[in-house]
């Protein structure tokens, strides 16, 4: 970004005021979270920078917050975990596999009314999740299912599904089909030529579109608030943190979220290779 | 004449392609049709059934039907006559005897204040009335509220099977018992407020989001690739970071006791005891819901801008242009599409927000989706909540729209 010699003065001013505000930007988009991390270990019980941690004095930090976390018993933060992990894992399982069978039917030239069906099933992500919340807990309560473990799922299978529609389907859209046509010619069979060719390629499609629907049941909260009916036993841990926040900020909530922001860290290295190993399949750069 | 083509086994070729067609549409749609249906009767019929509550007032006329079809002769202008008392008072006994006179008191009771106490209190004392008496004296006894005709009037309107006043409601207006349509009186007007506040948030954050997104799209988009990914991380990481860590983040910089204002406190820029108030209204609302949905607006931007080439921008400058002109005339225009699918999908998701009002917002700063939840969590007013709910589902619904018709539905990329 070095500016050739010949530039004007008020050129120069415009430029560096661009990068400053730049820097700007993205220290606030980053900072808040970088806020978190050092508080979760802080010795004291207010969520606060204290003397002591501003001169780095090793008695000021402590982990007696990540001990609260895994040991406490005021908030049941291994439930909330173990619950999060089975929610995420049985919803991105029904999401993915609907969810590419879906997108699928919906990539194919000849599917009928594509537009209206694709509204339809994008729906659960454009509606605000207060409505979708209170639909589904209706939806549930009728089936017998709300406040139990398999509506969760449920629930979260329907959350998820849009993204799993919208990644595979737009991996499919950058799909040759002359691909799968040689594949026929050479005698392969329909489904010899899905798995062995189709399925592959689009893998990165539909590993991302998993990680959205894990994330998406991961980070659930407001449907969540609806179906799981105040029962501790289906809590979560976007639930126990809603709760906890609402009565006060402890460091304890500030030990989960630095949790929380090593586990994005993770997806975001994730996303990254797969990014990366999408673009080296199809040697092009992926948008 | 055209001679006609068959195919290798003797079929006409037009018929067999058409065959094949079909086939191949009925397998598009078998595939699509399992989450088709799953989503269609899990989601949306429950949220036309859930919708139509806001119209549905059939449970409570089924409670008091009797009274309800008497009471269509009554034309209201004076109180009403025994046969409309004497048959309240039979179903209201049936009501008492079933246990679902609560339901009858709370639902009477959005019609008009008091109604609550007044069938609670008659239905204890229903069983001393004299069943030869006059009916509406012994209802006159029992409470004075009985003696005035805006009760029984309520009732008249509050047993239809279906009306539509609580989207009247939605907007603080009200229907007077004469039919005339009114606003309601000043100090209990909050939903307008709510829908402004509502609207202006969504399109303030929605402007701010791109003021502040569209620098940084555009340095991410001309950095060498080694550089723009790890600033990508700076997008990336809030993005897939759970919503409540950030809010609870927003929450510690900006509390009264917070990081922030202890910095401003001892950098000396304001006092200790006149700390910023950043929580807990709008202020605190708006500066968290931008940083939360920044990241939707950045993603289209840059999508938009990397495939835009440089050599244009160099071609308007070596032909005379300044670069601001160029950039206005040549760059900008190119950036349309990404801006407006950032900008919608950022309202859309700002419209309907409602953990980070409820959190940084406190009573200054909800929205209206933390409305709808209150009346269906605490007030339990089910109609209204569902009246508001589908006022909100239509405004969402035609920005959808807008979306499909400039961007398109297919166009849409994640991450």
């Amino acid at each position: 970004m070095a500016l050739p010699k010949y530039t004007e003065m008020r050129y120069r001013v415009w430029h560096y005021s661009y990068l400053v505000i730049c820097t700007a930007v993205f220290v606030f988009l980053i900072a808040p979270l970088f806020v978190i991390i050092p508080l979760s270990f802080n010795a004291e019980q207010y969520i606060h920078f204290s003397d002591g941690m501003l001169a780095l004095q090793p008695e000021a930090f402590s982990l007696r917050w990540y001990e609260d976390m895994v040991y406490g018993t005021k908030n049941p933060w291994g439930i909330a975990a173990r619950n999060s992990v089975y929610y995420a894992f049985f919803s991105t399982i029904g999401a993915t596999v609907l969810g590419t069978v879906a997108a699928l039917g919906l990539s194919s030239r000849y599917m009928p009314y594509k537009q209206l069906i694709m509204s339809v099933l994008i729906s659960p992500m454009i509606i605000p999740l207060i409505i979708s919340g209170s639909a589904i807990f209706f939806s549930l309560a009728k089936l017998g299912l709300a406040a139990t473990f398999p509506g969760i799922v449920i629930a979260h299978i329907i959350l998820g599904t849009p993204f799993v529609v919208i990644t595979v389907t737009a991996t499919l859209s950058g799909f040759d089909d002359s691909i799968t046509r040689a594949a026929s010619s050479l005698g392969s069979t329909p489904t010899n030529t899905f798995f062995k060719i189709t399925l592959p390629l689009i893998t990165p499609g539909i590993i991302s579109g998993a990680l959205f629907a894990f994330v998406t049941s991961f980070d659930e909260i407001v449907v969540i608030l609806f179906v799981a009916g105040g029962d501790r036993n289906l809590t979560t841990i976007p639930l126990q943190m809603w709760t906890g926040l609402r009565e006060q900020l402890s460091p304890t909530i500030m030990a989960v979220a630095t949790c929380l922001i090593v586990l994005s860290t993770l997806i975001l290295i994730v996303t990254e290779l797969l990014r990366r190993r999408s673009e080296r399949i199809r040697g092009i750069s992926a948008q | 004449m055209t001679a006609e083509i068959r195919t290798s086994d003797g079929e006409l070729l037009s018929i067999k392609l058409k065959k094949v067609e079909r086939r191949r549409r009925t397998t598009a749609f078998l595939l699509a049709a399992p989450l088709l249906f799953f989503i269609v009767f899990t989601y949306v019929i429950p949220i036309f059934q859930m919708l139509g509550r806001s119209i549905d007032n059939v449970q409570m006329n089924e409670f008091l039907s009797e009274t309800h079809e008497v009471m269509q002769t009554w034309d209201g202008s004076e109180m009403p006559g025994e046969d409309v008392t004497s048959t309240f008072y039979y179903e209201l006994k049936t009501a008492v005897e079933n246990k679902y006179h609560g339901k009858i008191a709370t639902r009477l009771n959005y019609e008009k204040g008091g109604f609550t106490s007044l069938i609670k209190k008659t239905s204890r004392k229903l069983e001393n009335f004299d069943e030869n008496g006059n009916f509406l004296e012994q209802f006159i006894d029992v409470h004075k509220k009985w003696g005035d005709i805006e009760y029984w009037l309520a009732m008249k309107r509050g047993t239809d099977a279906y009306h539509f006043r609580k989207y009247l409601t939605t907007f603080d207006f009200e229907q007077k018992f004469d039919g005339s349509i009114e606003r309601i009186e000043e100090k209990k007007r909050i939903n307008v407020t709510l829908w402004l506040r509502t609207i202006f948030v969504a399109v303030g954050v929605t402007f701010c989001c791109f003021i502040l997104a569209y620098p940084i799209s555009h340095l991410l988009s001309v950095l060498p690739t080694r550089y723009s990914n790890l600033l990508m991380i700076c997008v990336l990481l809030p993005f897939w970071t759970s919503l409540l860590v950030r809010t609870s983040s927003w929450m510690v910089l900006l509390q009264k006791q917070g990081v922030l204002n202890d910095t401003l406190v001892s950098l000396g820029i304001v006092a200790d005891e006149s700390r910023l108030e950043l929580m807990y209204n709008m202020t605190g609302t708006f500066i968290a819901m931008t940083q939360i949905l920044l990241p939707f607006m950045v993603l289209p931007l840059y999508s938009v801008m990397k495939t835009i080439s440089p050599s244009l921008m160099r071609a308007a400058t070596s032909m005379g242009a300044t670069p601001f002109h160029a950039f206005r005339k040549i760059y900008f225009p190119l950036t349309y599409p990404g801006i407006s699918a950032g900008s919608i999908l950022v309202f859309v998701l700002a419209i309907g927000y409602y953990i980070t009002p409820a959190l940084v917002g406190g009573a200054k700063g909800i929205l209206i989706s933390n409305r709808i939840a209150y009346h269906m969590q605490q007030s339990l007013d089910w109609s209204l909540a569902t009246a508001m709910a589908t006022v909100l589902l239509i405004a969402v619904l035609v920005v959808y729209w807008l979306y499909n018709k400039i961007v398109g539905i297919d166009n849409m990329r994640l991450g």
